[in-house]
């Protein structure tokens, strides 16, 4: 067996192993759900906690402008309110740290299948369509991971597995290419460079995007509990704020914008060596361009009134679908220089 | 508090008071355009713009345009006859210099500059003005703590600590005395402000460069084949394209040679087989008046000489073709670019004989650097390099059309005035040659050479047989520089203003009836600021750490 089909078998095991773990996040959530159940029956078996809640929330979620303008600055103290502020405590289940251990085993097979591809190759293991999608997703789980350190965001655990198998099956059935040496157009540092970069941006604005979606799904709960509606996706009441979540969001996304600017430098500074011009509208820099002129829309947006909370979240929305058509569609079915997907 | 000088739909600004236009039916000219003005350089507008921005660029990447896709505009021409010319009435070709979207970039800066230059003004004054007064309750801010000296404490050696603290800490600090309370405003992060100025100013400095530079430079194409040298002449180049500014005579006249160009193919790994590893042209480069001295262009290393660029953009092969009439004079010889067709390189080339013949010749020339026959018994190149090589010719003779005052191309044989003589459906078919061979043209016309330009080496050994040429592009951008300079201002800005925190921060000391101490801290955000309440506890924690320390005198008398 050579180190390629090592590599191969590795990856496969990992995705086997991020299916396990993500039917573990689902039962998580689905745990979660319950014990929401658990606590409202508890509340309206007699005392008036659940109208307090209901009062609390509602608070919560007019409250949450002025809350909300927390943000920034150092991703070393991702807060540590952030566990406390679900409407419904929640501890982690048994299932959750399983989801997670199982995220962490399959991880390290995913880096050892791109480590190998890589020996394999002789070079970086992101020169062609295949490739990059492994290394994404193998960023897109190492944010997740490293990122879990600093702020209890387990919950994202099925989002982040389920798009990570969905991406990695993509990869395996669609793209699949052998082994084969640089062309002389992809031979130089920038590869190296603003590929990995751009994978790195990708893995922020995916956490991004899952906090902004479940920041929309919590900021319709409070919403509805605000006006003593009933809800849906119960399992949303263990979940931290729409405020905190959009805070949360807005320091990941950042972090993917700064990336995301380098990417666009670095890639003009390989077009001029590599084509010579720093910048010619080729369809892949036109989306590279959009896409960050999306990400500063949202930034802008946090920051304009009327469109912080749920406006600017769609944006942040908007943006990361930009990233995974720009990846899958443009990519593939684009014509233009950036003719490298190998297949 | 002051504001930011933000526009007035900032979330951190206040609600737009009475003074809002929007409201007021009566306005004069002069009102119209302020109120005008105030809405151009609103959060909402630079959102919406921004926005606009990104949907505009979207159909130039569905379409293709002709800077960066001439080829697909004519095939599109050609394939949608009816949409294309509706189309190109509206730009689609042309998406990112339209009028539209040159509209909505130029709108867009306008805003901005509108918007940076009060801000920038703002921000000079509160450079240098001093952190405003505490305010007189301080429960109701951020991270508010209250905690009591230790006894003896003196409210101004506490303050006093607390400022040095503070200003360790970066803040700039004023401190205020109100009968029993003395306290000490800071304020740090004036740098986030700077970083968002500057990230904004770098935009507009690389929009006006990009906008005014390009119009300095030039580019040009050339074509060399290995042993030709070229001059940096205007008319030395097969194609040149001149910005709107740009003086012919500045061009450096130096020279350079193709000695060599080099290529390596994949030939172990059977998966990539005939991919190409490596092209490097070397050269020689003669400044002015100066020594030749060696150099190289490769494909992601472009060669900077004489104020140009010059990239290596296409390579592929020159076979040199000799023809000679029947009495065995020489009448045409030149090593011809053929243009590569596919990965392995079957080339096409157009050989055309004007004068010395009878009639005037035209041949079409397919050439395979390694030749392989498909059942079809078609030719086909089988590998890129120079193992098996053969060039093929298909022979007109007529009119070829060079009279008539209307420029043609070198690559392609217009054969409406040529009569086929040897071609796949003539008696004769197409001449068959290796380097070296000789064939004779049909009709007695005279012969053909297919010249080898290595004809010591050993038999079978073809690999240096046929010439190899590289197309070139060469530029000058007196931008470059500049762009990269602004874009590092960019990245910079960026950083620093959204990692560095903004924030005001109040220590206050208020002397208690009975002559204790009581402790008050609290902080103010300006801008996102997640750290602010561990900030602020942090400062508390320190000087109460440092307090008893401080060089107080101890109480009296404690009992
Ligand atoms: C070329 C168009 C523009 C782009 C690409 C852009 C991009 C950005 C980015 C990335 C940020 C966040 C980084 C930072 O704080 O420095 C930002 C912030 C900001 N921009 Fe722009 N901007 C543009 C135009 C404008 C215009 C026209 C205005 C004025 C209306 C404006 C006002 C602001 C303000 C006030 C902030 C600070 C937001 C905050 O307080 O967090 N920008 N812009």
């Amino acid at each position: 067996m050579n180190l390629n089909e090592l590599s191969i078998l590795s990856l496969y095991s990992a995705m086997g192993v991020y299916a396990f773990a993500f039917i573990a996040f689902a039962i998580d959530l689905a745990r979660r759900s319950s014990a929401v159940d658990a606590a409202v029956d508890a509340a309206q078996a007699g005392t008036r906690a659940g109208a307090e809640a209901g009062a609390r929330l509602a608070a919560e979620a007019t409250g949450s402008a002025a809350a909300g303008s927390g943000g920034t600055t150092t991703l070393t103290r991702i807060s540590t309110r952030i566990a406390n502020d679900a409407a419904t405590p929640y501890g982690r289940s048994a299932s959750l740290r399983v989801g997670v251990s199982l995220t962490v085993l399959a991880w390290a097979l995913h880096l050892a299948a791109d480590v190998l591809r890589g020996l394999a190759a002789g070079r970086v293991p992101w020169a062609n369509m295949y490739e990059f999608a492994m290394t994404g997703t193998l960023l897109i789980v190492t944010v997740f991971l490293i990122v879990l350190t600093r702020a209890d965001l387990r919950f994202l655990g099925t989002f982040v597995t389920g798009l990570v198998l969905i991406l990695l099956g993509i990869a395996a059935l669609r793209f699949y290419v052998e082994v084969a040496p640089l062309p002389p157009a992809l031979q130089s540092v920038w590869l190296v460079i603003h590929v990995f970069v751009a994978s790195l941006g990708t893995g922020f604005f995916a956490l991004g995007f899952a906090l902004s979606a479940v920041q929309l799904l919590q900021f319709r709960r409070e919403s509805l509990v605000a006006e003593a509606r009933a809800t849906r996706l119960r399992f949303v009441a263990t979940l931290p704020s729409s405020a905190t979540l959009e805070n949360l969001a807005y320091r990941v996304n950042i972090i993917g914008f700064i990336l995301w600017t380098f990417t666009l430098m670095a890639g003009s500074i390989w077009a001029e060596k590599a084509w010579g011009r720093y910048w010619g509208w080729d369809t892949k820099e036109v989306w590279t361009f959009i896409i960050w002129t999306i990400y500063a829309g949202y930034i802008h947006a946090r920051a304009t009134r009327g469109w912080r909370g749920s406006r600017s979240a769609w944006l942040a929305i908007i943006g990361f679908s930009a990233v995974m058509f720009n990846f899958g569609i443009v990519n593939v079915f684009f014509k233009g220089l950036h003719a490298y997907s190998g297949l | 508090m002051a504001t930011l000088s933000r526009p007035s739909d900032h979330y951190d600004s206040r609600p737009a008071g009475s003074g809002d236009a929007v409201t007021q039916p009566r306005l004069g000219s002069a009102g119209w355009l302020r109120w005008f003005w105030r809405q151009l350089t609103s959060m909402r507008t630079a959102l919406f713009l921004l926005l606009l921005l990104a949907i505009a660029a979207v159909p130039g990447s569905l379409v293709p345009q002709r800077s960066s896709d001439p080829n697909g505009v004519t095939q599109y021409f050609a394939n949608n006859p009816d949409l294309a010319p509706a189309l190109d009435s509206i730009q689609a070709f042309d998406v990112y210099s339209s009028a539209w979207f040159s509209a909505i970039y130029l709108l867009l800066f306008v805003s901005l500059i509108g918007c940076v230059i009060p801000r920038t003004k703002h921000h000079l004054q509160a450079l240098r003005a001093k952190p405003p007064k505490t305010p007189a309750r301080l429960a109701r801010l951020s991270g508010f703590t209250a905690r009591d000296a230790p006894a003896g404490t003196d409210a101004q050696a506490a303050i006093e600590s607390a400022s040095g603290l503070l200003k360790a800490g970066g803040y700039r600090v004023a401190r205020f005395d109100n009968g029993p309370e003395v306290s000490v405003s800071a304020e740090r992060g004036y740098l986030r402000e700077t970083g968002n100025l500057v990230f904004h100013s770098a935009l507009v400095g690389i929009l006006i460069t990009v906008g005014f530079g390009s119009g300095f430079g030039f580019s040009g194409q050339r074509v060399l084949v290995e042993g030709q040298t070229f001059v940096n002449t205007l008319l030395a180049y097969d194609s040149f394209n001149p910005g709107r500014f740009f003086d012919d005579a500045s061009l450096d006249p130096y020279k350079l040679k193709l000695d060599d160009f080099d290529v390596a193919y994949e030939t172990k790994n059977l998966k990539a087989f005939g991919q190409a590893l490596d092209f490097t042209a070397d050269v020689t480069v003669t400044p002015r008046g100066e020594a030749a001295k060696p150099g190289a262009v490769k494909v992601n290393g472009p060669l900077r000489t004489g104020g140009t660029d010059v990239y290596l953009l296409g390579n592929g092969y020159a076979p040199t073709i000799t023809v000679k009439d029947p009495d065995g004079t020489v009448v045409f010889t030149d090593s011809i670019p053929f243009l590569p067709q596919d990965a392995n390189l079957t080339s096409l080339g157009v050989v055309k004989v004007p004068d010395g013949l009878k009639k005037q010749v035209g041949m079409i020339g397919f050439f395979y650097p390694t030749q392989a026959e498909a059942q079809s018994g078609a030719y086909f190149s089988s590998f890129p390099d120079l193992e098996y090589p053969l060039l093929t010719l298909n022979v007109y003779a007529g009119d070829l059309g060079l009279d008539e005052g209307v420029p043609t191309s070198v690559y392609s044989l217009d054969t409406d005035k040529m009569d086929a003589l040897a071609t796949r459906t003539t008696t004769v078919k197409p001449l068959e040659l290796k380097p070296g061979e000789t064939q004779q043209l049909p009709g007695g016309l005279g012969s053909v050479t297919f010249e080898d330009a290595n004809p010591g080496a050993k038999k079978g050994d073809f690999s240096g047989s046929v010439l190899r040429f590289a197309s070139f592009d060469i530029h000058h951008d007196p931008t470059q520089g500049w762009v990269l300079l602004f874009a590092v201002l960019v990245l910079l800005g960026l950083l620093t203003s959204l990692f560095i925190p903004r924030r005001r921060v109040w220590v206050k000391a208020i002397e208690q009836g009975d002559g204790s101490v009581r402790l008050e801290y609290a902080g103010l955000a300006r801008g996102d600021d997640p750290a602010l309440e561990a900030a602020v506890a942090d400062l508390a924690d320190r000087h109460g750490a440092q307090l008893p320390a401080a060089p107080l005198a101890p109480a009296p008398d404690q009992t």
